[in-house]
């Protein structure tokens, strides 16, 4: 096999996407209003063949396959990441259909858009190279700033959307700046000779520095880490559910290996320097996101506070700087994706036309009203506020542990505190649910397909609460560094 | 020993009857009938543990054991030994009174009460007999969920905030306590307690795990001065949850003790018992007096639950002086074995004083002491059972109450005078909180019209009651079973307790 079709092999699941994501745009063009969830079916179809084509072709424990001059890798992160990111972005899918069609939104674009967020993502995590990682990362942004402003005729999407543009725009800028630097120094775009440089030539290490706080910036900025957290209440709340859904999910697994592939794989030599300045993150991330969500009233502002402290818990796996935090933070990205699509999921599925649980006290007396959501939305709460036996508990126990393991005991002590005083917000959505009265009666729709997927998606918090086991292990083996 | 997994059926059948009570839905007895058939059904299992435990020994018994998490060297470890077993049984037992007494009082949801009760029995089983640490820690935080559901839902005019302080108060402690677990993994590689106990560890490392076990356990059992979230969820919770409150999570602190801070911080332990044993008399005097002044019935028992706990923890911190004094473990062992009795005597008798008040609830919708008086000539039956209760609850000989402090007070001579002392002075406040309630409730003349129209106690209300007076009686007089069954654990323990990690 040649050069040239090893690494074709290598890139199938992206050409696959991208084709099917044409086949998309072009059906759409010809189908009637009445026939789109043709297209809605291309789309889900289009995720689970490459989910298919990534599995088929790539199994686990094979090592770093590198293509096309080490600018794309696959490894067991990236085919974890990946097939994470279909199974998410499906769920997305099935839960927002019946939303946008309520909505007058029902439109092929945010299928087409969706799916190139996708590809944009795929490339994020398989990127080795700092274009590749900057080509895939624009293509997930672009996607998002279109898809924020989706709903043209509202304002506050149309405010979202520019904000997200404006400040995404400066932190790309940002990022690419630093590259830039780093690039200026080593002469190299590729991570692993820019590892290599960074290793060998310890005497430029304040040049190194300086571009790697502007990469920090950028990533962080991308991640929602405080203080570049600014743009992600506002963007949260802004956007359409079922867009805020899309964005507060997989991206954040995406942008968890663009950390992984910078940082630790590029400037790894540098850690001591990015550590401390990703402890500021953390601590502050954690404090604020938080404290603030306390005080909200939205639902959909009250979780982007939560992804932000999330996220602090995130990045406190990945300043451990061992495989084992690594491998906590892998466990903790993906398990949060799921939490957020069926958090976020359930804002959408619980919507009607003309009413949508915006408000935390839209919750009102669900118990009443449909014992099983509230029961679900319980598990993705609990989950979220990392109380046992969900899974969220063991994604604090493992970045926790990381912590512990390299003599971060006070860091470890300052975020458990910070957990419980995040776990306040999450059972104030419980108490809702459970020990108020409904105001508002509305009706519960019938058993859907969104509604059978939101209950597997809640369900999977006690499952894998109950066997963490397998997905740790999964982990573990991804985090080989 | 038995070949089958006694102890996992213990835990999954109230959790899965729990499941299948919710399917029962709310229509009709379905959800009640199935809950007391599986809550009898667990009770008579967790006899087995009683009959087939073998007394001579304090290895662990009934062992189960299956990998669970690889990847952090978890196990699926369950295990019991002579303090465990009383306490599982107390834990099976009540929960057949709770579900009795919710009978026909809970009218809202009655399907997700029930399972609430029985999934949180399952839980507190497992915390029982867990015998890895993270094992013990999932079914000790996740007590709280069903717990938090049984204060919000079906609570008083105030269950919102009892709840949250609850859920959040015992979380705050519990995590610190995580970190602890946490620590010691990276020292030894391993999550079992029975290889923590064998840890070595310095002084340092000691002092800052045994202060995170106390933030946990303390918050737990509840001591002086962290106890302010007690008396509001005793008194917003409805009568079931404050009887499983009372009598068995209470409990899991003490529990707690014995199994964690006393065997693998022993020399923490021993510098610090000063604290506990302040914090003991404290809650036992102080909160002896705050008892006598409150209005509100369950309140008073609330606070006399903190006083006696008191005497738990005093009996269980009281061994290092005693060791140091006498050289000899045996006033030692008699005094943590009083620690222990002491638990089990208060789960019966504040589970009965409970549902007591719970009885008088939900006939006057009152829990003042106020609103009472001269229920006995209305209610005589009813108001034979609350003296009881209550003589037995100031210590009197014969009940449950006076083996556990007795024992206490007579070991505390052995280490200091004054502690005993200070120990002593409860049978004046217990005895003059719980019979002043009695005076003010039951005797004198009929006080209102609500008094007047008063029925006795139904048959129901009669076997709930009746079953624990007669446990209260039987191990008055008759404490031995409990203490065989937990002497060879206890004096393992205090063995352990005198050897130093350092």
């Amino acid at each position: 096999m040649s050069q040239f079709q090893s690494d074709i092999l290598l890139v199938v699941p992206e050409l696959f996407m991208l084709g099917m994501i044409c086949v998309v745009l072009v059906v759409d063009l010809f189908l009637e209003a009445s026939r789109r969830d043709l297209t809605y079916w291309l789309s889900l179809l289009t995720l689970a063949g490459t989910l298919v084509l990534t599995l088929a072709l790539f199994g686990f424990g094979q090592g770093n396959r590198l293509g096309f001059g080490g600018q794309f890798v696959m490894d067991d992160m990236a085919i974890l990441l990946k097939s994470s990111i279909y199974l998410i972005m499906m769920a997305v899918f099935v839960y927002s259909r019946p939303y946008l069609k309520d909505r007058e939104l029902f439109r092929g674009e945010y299928y087409v858009l969706g799916l190139f967020g996708v590809l944009g993502m795929m490339i994020m995590v398989s990127a080795h190279n700092f274009l590749t990682i900057y080509l895939g990362l624009e293509l997930l942004a672009l996607s998002q700033y279109a898809l924020v402003a989706f709903s043209r005729d509202s304002g506050m999407a149309s405010e979202a959307a520019i904000k997200y543009f404006v400040l995404g725009a400066i932190a790309s800028g940002m990022l690419l700046y630093g590259m830039s630097i780093l690039y200026g120094l080593s002469g190299s775009l590729d991570l692993a000779e820019v590892s290599n440089y960074l290793a060998t030539n310890t005497d430029k290490n304040l040049y190194m520095a300086f571009g790697l706080s502007f990469v920090v910036v950028g990533v962080a900025f991308k991640f929602g880490a405080v203080p570049f957290h600014m743009w992600v209440p506002d963007v949260y709340q802004g956007a359409p559910s079922s867009v805020t859904l899309y964005i507060g999910s997989a991206p954040k697994i995406a942008a968890f290996a663009m950390i992984m592939r910078l940082l630790v794989e590029g400037m790894g030599s540098l850690f001591a320097d990015w550590h401390q300045m990703l402890v500021v993150l953390a601590a502050l991330s954690m404090a604020i996101g938080n404290v603030i969500a306390i005080a909200q009233t939205n639902i959909k502002r009250m979780l982007a506070y939560s992804t932000i402290s999330h996220v602090g818990f995130i990045l406190l796996g990945i300043l451990a700087g061992t495989p084992e935090g690594y491998s906590a933070a892998m466990f903790y990205a993906i398990v949060y994706a799921v939490m957020a699509a069926g958090a976020f999921g359930m804002i959408v599925v619980l919507s009607r036309r003309g009413f949508e649980p915006e408000n935390i006290v839209d919750f009102k007396g669900l118990n009443d009203r449909s014992p099983w959501f509230a029961f679900i939305m319980l598990l993705l709460m609990f989950s979220m506020a990392g109380v046992p036996p969900t899974v969220g508990f063991y994604a604090k126990f493992s970045v926790i542990q990381a912590a512990v393991r390299v003599d971060m005991i006070w860091l470890a002590i300052y975020a458990v505190v910070l957990s419980v005083i995040g776990a306040f917000y999450y059972l104030r959505v419980v108490k809702l649910m459970y020990f108020d009265k409904s105001e508002n009666e509305v009706g519960m729709a019938p058993v859907t397909d969104a509604g059978i997927v939101i209950s597997a998606n809640g369900l999977l918090m006690l499952i894998l609460g109950l066997f963490p086991g397998g997905l740790m292990a999964l982990c573990a083996n991804a985090a080989n560094w | 020993m038995l070949e089958w997994p006694v102890l996992s059926l213990l835990i999954w059948m109230p959790i899965l009857g729990g499941c299948l009570v919710i399917v029962a839905g709310d229509k009709g007895d379905g959800a009640r009938r199935i809950a007391l058939a599986v809550s009898v059904l667990t009770f008579a299992l967790s006899l087995v543990l009683f009959t087939e435990f073998d007394r001579t020994t304090h290895e662990m018994q009934f062992v189960e054991m299956a990998h669970w998490i690889s990847t952090f060297n978890i196990n699926y470890h369950l295990g019991v030994d002579g303090i465990s077993v009383p306490l599982i049984i107390l834990t099976t037992f009540t929960t057949i009174l709770v579900v009795m007494a919710g009978w026909e009082v809970i009218k809202y949801r009655v399907s997700q009460y029930m399972a609430s009760f029985l999934i949180m029995e399952g839980l507190m089983i497992g915390v029982f007999s867990a015998l890895d640490s993270i094992l013990f820690y999932i079914y000790f935080e996740a007590m709280l969920v069903p717990m938090f559901l049984i204060i919000g839902i079906w609570g008083g005019p105030n269950r919102v905030y009892a709840t949250l302080k609850f859920f959040l108060y015992t979380f705050l402690g519990s995590v610190f306590m995580l970190v602890a677990l946490v620590y010691m993994y990276s020292k030894s590689g391993s999550f079992g307690i029975l290889d923590y106990h064998g840890l070595r560890l310095g002084m340092t490392e000691q002092v800052l795990i045994f202060l995170a076990f106390l933030a946990a356990f303390a918050i737990k059992v509840p001591m002086w001065p962290v106890h302010t979230w007690l008396p509001d969820a005793h008194v917003e919770a409805p009568t079931g949850g404050s009887v499983i409150l009372a009598a068995i999570l209470l409990k899991i602190g003490g529990y707690g003790f014995l199994r964690f801070s006393l065997p693998i911080t022993p020399d923490a332990s021993h510098s610090l018992d000063w604290l506990i044993i302040l914090m003991s008399l404290v809650a036992v005097v102080y909160i002896g007096f705050v008892a006598l002044v409150q209005q509100d019935m369950k309140k008073l028992i609330a606070y006399s639950s903190i006083a006696h706990m008191g005497f738990t923890t005093l009996g269980i911190f009281v061994v290092f002086s005693i060791l140091d004094r006498t050289g000899g473990t045996s006033g030692a062992v008699m005094g943590m074995e009083g620690g222990i009795v002491q638990m089990i005597s208060h789960g019966f008798i504040s589970g009965a004083l409970f549902l007591c008040v719970g009885v008088l609830y939900d006939r006057v919708h009152s829990r003042q002491i106020g609103d009472y008086g001269g229920v006995v000539n209305t209610m005589p039956v009813f108001a034979s059972f609350f003296v009881l209760f209550a003589l037995a609850n100031s210590g009197l000989p014969g009940t449950s109450g006076f083996v556990g402090e007795f024992m206490v007070i007579l070991s505390s001579f052995k280490a200091n005078f004054w502690f005993a002392f200070l120990a002593a002075t409860t049978l004046i406040l217990g005895a003059a909180y719980s019979l002043w309630l009695v005076k003010r409730v039951v005797f004198g003349k009929v006080a209102n019209e609500n008094v007047e129209g008063l029925q006795d106690i139904n048959r129901r209300e009669f076997l709930v009651l009746g079953s624990l007076a007669a446990v209260v009686l039987l191990f008055g007089i008759w404490p031995a079973p409990l203490i065989d069954l937990m002497a060879a654990s206890v004096e393992n323990l205090v063995h352990h307790v005198t050897i130093s990690k350092l």
